[in-house]
């Protein structure tokens, strides 16, 4: 058994440092590999002295190449930038220039993101573990850049390290070392990363989502491959619940993030996993996991604010909830320099909550941002979508509450006198709009409804009326 | 009476039925054949579909059963959805 080196270790000795490699495994739905495979080899198509002080984008397609990149690149990239499955080629430049991207690590064809990264040196990591040396020193403090979403339709880009991405780990959820975690998140988001985390410091194994995958194969999947713990939102798990195959696998641990949860989707997971620990996580990219709940109800325990002397503080500052701790990112990646955190080090979240007897609930987010399953939606970016057609005059984007995705997109849309004296039929708009949003925007931000309203209203300062959605 | 009720459960199946078409073909989500022991997860339909049908159905029927009491329990087929919307129209 290697030992991990003293200070500041990397990801690679949670993976090789523990006695088990040989029953510890990586899977996805078309390989299965054991840690100690790993340990001994490499899955890098080059040879990994090559990436030392490199910052490295994954752009893998598969979540099981992002993890063996990671377990291999940290300690060694100086940066490490995990590019969600969901980001565009035109969005590339502007990253690459922000995180100073010198290699395109692939598993694949680039397809449409081929060139925007021309310019770069590509290098493959596969799922295939070659025999390799592997590097003696594993000193750098590699930085972590994970994404979330901006306004104006570029990603900001949130710098981590290993150390305060882990932090939440030792939150006292005990875990057996032979635990097999699982997601419906993606990895390359601060939700799935969490659980890959947890699985790779816990001493356990992992078994990875595909979004291609129906939900029904991958709980059968996540049965057969004995997955006991397992996260997801709220919205992964009504999907999952209303699956004939959620009963195909009894995990122990049940874990939501992401969204609020509702006392249904609690109620309803406790009657499907009568066996299993149901925790509600809250979490940000930004402020990192404040608090897990374990008593099963909606909300959490108003005990928990102005604790002070925790590992995580909490406030409630504007009606919205601040945290501050050690799991915090280090700051955005970005040109405008927004401060990632006020002067007492806390963090805004943007999500408002209320107190209502002993709990607080969380009632929706500030700035009209829209979480849709976990995904958020800036109203500023799917306006200005809408607005490049010709007709529309004003239109506004807000939250519509669904018991199913927690929100969808809602837009009204004023149409130009001009176009109304003309006779142009508001169907014929709404199929241009939606067509134009459909091919512009990601899914869960195109409006699921658009109405035609005669105005909308203007708060004094001539903004869109915008409420907390 | 039960004719009245027999009538007004077609409505309920029928407005359920017509938006899934609907919000399928303004998707671009390919249906599958529906029948009540289809499970609403293979039906074509993704979790953005869903979300979009319960809205739709809270306007065209003034009827949400999910909304969250803690008591509503997740229909997994088609005809378990259609049952869900009839009771609460019956409630």
């Amino acid at each position: 058994m290697k030992m991990p080196p003293a200070g500041n270790p990397s990801l690679w000795s949670f993976i090789t440092g523990s006695g088990l490699v040989a029953q510890r495994f990586f899977s996805d739905a078309r390989d299965r590999l054991t840690l100690a495979e790993l340990a001994d080899g490499s899955s890098l198509e080059d040879d990994i002295d090559s990436f030392q002080d490199r910052s490295v984008l994954i752009l893998t397609e598969r979540q099981l190449c992002a993890a063996l990149a990671l377990a291999q690149l940290d300690g060694v990239a100086r940066r490490l930038v995990l590019c969600p499955p969901d980001i565009t080629p035109a969005q590339l430049p502007n990253i690459i220039a922000r995180a100073g991207v010198d290699i395109v690590l692939a598993d694949g064809p680039l397809g449409d993101k081929a060139g925007a990264v021309a310019e770069l040196r590509l290098s493959r990591c596969g799922a295939k573990i070659r025999p390799a040396d592997r590097p003696l020193i594993r000193a750098t403090a590699t930085e972590w850049l994970l994404f979330t979403s901006g306004t104006t339709g570029h990603p900001r880009l949130v710098v981590h390290t290993l150390d305060s991405l882990a932090g939440p780990v030792a939150d006292g959820v005990a875990v057996a070392k032979d635990a097999i975690w699982s997601t419906f998140y993606d990895i390359r988001r601060y939700g799935g990363l969490q659980i890959l985390l947890r699985a790779c410091l816990g001493g356990g194994s992992m078994l990875f989502s595909d979004p291609a995958e129906p939900v029904g194969a991958f709980l059968r999947r996540a049965g057969d491959g004995g997955v006991t713990h397992i996260s997801g939102t709220p919205s992964h798990w009504r999907r999952a619940l209303m699956s004939p195959a959620a009963r195909a696998m009894a995990p122990g641990y049940v874990r939501l993030s992401g969204e609020i949860a509702d006392q249904a989707i609690l109620n309803n997971l406790r009657q499907t996993y009568p066996a299993a620990k149901i925790a509600h996580a809250f979490a940000s990219t930004e402020a990192g996991v404040a608090f897990d709940v374990r008593d099963g109800l909606a909300g959490f325990p108003a005990a928990m604010i102005d604790d002070a002397g925790q590992a995580v503080e909490m406030k409630v500052q504007d009606g919205s909830l601040r945290i501050r701790s050690s799991r915090i990112a280090q700051r955005y990646e970005t040109l405008d320099a927004k401060a990632l955190a006020d002067a007492d080090g806390f963090v805004d979240t943007g999500d408002l909550v209320e107190r209502r007897g002993d709990r607080y609930y969380f009632i929706g987010r500030r700035e009209g941002c829209i979480n849709v399953g976990g995904q958020k939606v800036h109203p500023e970016e799917v306006e200005a979508v809408i607005n490049t057609h010709p007709a529309v005059q004003f239109s506004r984007v807000q939250a519509r509450p669904s018991p199913i995705t927690g929100a969808i997109v809602v837009a009204n849309v004023v149409i130009r006198p001009a176009s109304l004296a003309a006779g142009t039929s508001f169907e014929t708009v709404r199929q241009e709009i939606l067509s134009t949003c459909q091919q512009t925007l990601a899914p869960h931000k195109v409006p699921a409804m658009l109405r035609e309203v005669a105005a909308l209203d203007l708060t004094a300062a001539g903004k869109l009326l915008r409420q907390g959605a | 009476m039960p004719s009245d009720l027999a009538t007004h459960s077609r409505t309920i199946r029928d407005v359920i039925m017509e938006q899934i078409v609907v919000i399928a073909a303004r998707q671009s989500k390919p249906l599958a054949s529906l029948s009540d022991d289809l499970p609403l997860m293979e039906s074509g339909l993704d979790s953005l579909c869903l979300a979009v049908l319960v809205a739709s159905l809270d306007d065209e029927l003034g009827l949400d059963p999910f909304s969250a009491d803690g008591d509503v329990e997740f229909p997994v087929t088609i005809g378990d959805f259609i049952e869900l919307y009839e009771n609460a129209a019956s409630r």
